[in-house]
């Protein structure tokens, strides 16, 4: 078991011919992910490395390969597009790795997504793992992830990497890592994975890492107190950054508050997260707890 | 991007939105000529993307045509927050009977366009937001279908009682959304939106902030840009696809990732340290995008020692260790290199590194220590 992806996952790649498409088809590939379908319109008919059928639409390549994954790469003027081309074929669960779509697209896309019931995550997000079933959906690295029992969720990329490298070259081992973007406006956010990881039978633990801006953090703390058993330790990235570059009057007032480290770090220690005051320290606050 | 706001202003009254005559002006001369075509008092105001404008002398009301030229004098030569002052707008001396706040805004919560009103306007809008919050209106707009007209009444009915200045202020709402969609903006606000003796409805002040992601497609957005209003050091960063900003400290940081360039500034602090910068060389990271950031840092006088802090995922280590390689050999780096690269190609980066000497670390902890200790040694 696991979170989101597992070895029932049927992936479509959209954007699969595409520079950055092509590059990590072969990745997920290699690593062991089963892509039953790419899409590029116009290209339809012809195969990718000789084994994935390229379809023109998501409609077709649904019908034909049962896709019930899809992961968007195409550029970012036409990610919210494929979004709601993904939507409306009713594929459940839609991963976007695009960085840099105009948020306007996004705050269209949205009401649509949610019309269909089905699950965005991203945009502008590395995507997420199961090592245990050798499922990877994006970009992560799969070398520096090992199958295990910790979940984790976070905003970044990078930093997501650094705390699971910590964790593998510790022996704690991962159910899934789930990225879930830093755009203002996402699919699915930390309290949705948090929810999906206490549900989850495989979790024993669940690692959240943030960074400052937005109230996202302390709504999931809240959550955490409320509704969330197991233990929970917490990053906030950020912590020092200066409070610098405002959006106006309307920024502060939209919030009520900016958004800053000491607020979500307060929130998460309120709500019995550990919190971690450097990344290598997962190890340890986890060990505590498991 | 932040626009001025001339520039605000330009965009609204080209959506309709009423507001005084007004002009912009880069010398004396010109601030003068524009206050006698105005005539009587007029206001001059400093073009800086910086807030507090007023209270750092940067707002001046002059009475005639003279005493604008000497105001615009004075305040073409201020420095505001760091920013040169190049341009001032010249607006006549508005008679004001009542003052409020319109406000539009991209909401990360509601996911939509959200309109804030409140009859409490003027420049106090976030202490009335921080203490009388049930003074502002908020109302989220569904993007797929726009403002209705209803909608735009409901709002104006905030602000006003007169049903003449309600239908004014529905139709400002109504060209504010207007402007706001058709421009990529994640912000647009009028404050204040005043009511004048003569009951007429005008905005006074204006402020737009456009979504960086629309510029890609919207070369008509982007020529808006004053790079004069950036840090030299910044508008650099920005031709150079890199993300820079600019801090106090002495230790210079190349990440990437915005996320663990975060942390990676944190921990120095941690280390006892102060960050340099924030900067983020972004995901596909060739050589060239290393060079142009050791430029820029290696331009701020107060870095005492670099730190690389590179966790290869689609970044290829070896890639940066090329960069490096080919920066230090390009130009010379007066202060010490620390080097943290894992990941991706490590093994070729770390021989790429060797062939000229240069070593490297693959913990991120020991890296930043080493280089705030350097720092600290140099200082």
């Amino acid at each position: 078991m696991s979170v989101f992806a597992d070895a029932g996952t049927r992936l479509l790649v959209q954007g699969i011919t595409g520079r950055e498409g092509s590059f990590h088809s072969r990745q997920m590939l290699e690593y062991g992910t089963r892509i039953v379908a790419g899409v590029t319109p116009g290209k339809g008919g012809q195969t990718f490395e000789g084994t994935v059928p390229i379809f023109n639409t998501v409609a077709d390549a649904v019908a034909d390969t049962g896709a019930n994954t899809t992961v968007i790469y195409v550029p970012p003027m036409a990610a919210a597009a494929a979004i709601i081309e993904a939507a409306d074929a009713g594929i459940p669960l839609i991963i976007c790795i695009t960085e840099g779509i105009p948020v306007m697209h996004m705050s269209r896309a949205m009401p649509f997504v949610r019309s269909r019931g089905v699950r965005l995550i991203g945009p502008n997000c590395p995507g997420l793992i199961t090592p245990g079933t050798r499922t990877k959906v994006g970009i992560i690295p799969g070398n520096i992830c090992s199958p295990g029992r910790v979940g984790l969720v976070s905003r970044s990329g990078t930093l997501t990497y650094e705390v699971v490298n910590h964790l593998t070259r510790s022996s704690i081992g991962q159910s899934t890592c789930v990225g879930i973007g830093g755009d203002p406006i996402i699919g699915t956010n930390f309290i949705d994975c948090l929810r999906a990881f206490q549900d989850d039978p495989a979790t024993d633990a669940i690692v959240m890492i943030g960074e400052i801006g937005g109230t996202d953090e302390q709504s999931a703390a809240e959550f955490v107190r409320a509704s969330v058993t197991k233990p929970v330790v917490g990053f906030i990235a950020g912590q020092t950054a200066p409070k610098g570059r405002r959006m106006g009057h309307a920024g502060a007032i939209i919030s009520g508050a900016s958004g800053t480290a000491e607020e979500k770090l307060a929130a998460f220690e309120a709500a019995g997260i550990g919190v971690m005051r450097r990344p290598v320290e997962v190890v340890e606050l986890l060990r505590a707890r498991l | 991007m932040n626009l001025h706001e001339y520039q605000a202003r330009a965009l609204l009254k080209a959506a309709g939105v009423p507001m005084l005559d007004g002009d912009v002006a880069s010398t004396p001369t010109e601030a003068e000529s524009i206050a006698r075509r105005i005539g009587g008092t007029v206001v001059i105001k400093a073009q800086v993307h910086a807030g507090g404008r007023g209270k750092a002398g940067g707002v001046k009301l002059a009475r005639n045509p003279s005493e604008a030229a000497d105001e615009a004098a004075q305040i073409l030569g201020m420095t505001i927050k760091g920013l040169d002052v190049h341009k001032v707008l010249v607006v006549p001396a508005a008679e004001i009977v009542t003052e409020s706040y319109v406000g539009l805004i991209m909401d990360r919560e509601t996911q939509r366009p959200v309109f804030m009103v409140s009859s409490a306007g003027g420049v106090d809008i976030e202490e009335v937001a921080a203490k009388t919050p049930e003074k502002i209106v908020r109302m989220p707009i569904d993007p797929t279908f726009g403002l209705y007209p209803h909608q735009a009444l409901r709002l104006a009915f905030v602000l006003y009682r007169d049903f003449t200045q309600v239908k004014a202020a529905a139709k400002i709402m109504a060209q504010l959304y207007q402007a706001f969609v058709d421009n990529g903006a994640s912000l647009a606000e009028i404050n204040p939106l005043i009511t004048g003796p003569d009951g007429r409805v005008l905005a006074l002040d204006a402020k737009i902030v456009i979504d960086d992601n629309e510029l890609f497609w919207r070369p008509d957005l982007g020529v808006l840009r004053d790079d004069s209003a950036e840090l030299p050091s910044e508008a650099a960063a920005r031709r150079a696809n890199l993300s820079f900003i600019k801090l106090d400290g002495d230790v210079g940081c190349v990440v990437n990732g915005a996320g663990l360039a975060m942390a990676t500034m944190d921990l120095v602090k941690f280390y006892g340290g102060e960050p340099a910068n924030f900067l983020d060389i972004g995901g596909s990271s060739s050589p060239e995008k290393v060079i142009a950031a050791l430029k820029i840092i290696t331009a701020d006088p107060h870095v005492k020692a670099i730190l690389f802090n590179i966790f290869g995922g689609i970044t290829r280590t070896d890639d940066v260790a090329s960069g490096i390689v080919a920066a230090t050999s390009q130009f010379k780096v007066d202060v010490p290199i620390v080097i943290r690269l894992t990941g991706t190609n490590e093994a070729e980066a770390f021989r790429i590194l060797g062939g000229v000497g240069m070593t490297a670390l693959s913990d991120m902890d020991e890296a930043v220590e080493r280089v705030v200790r350097l720092a600290r040694e140099a200082a």
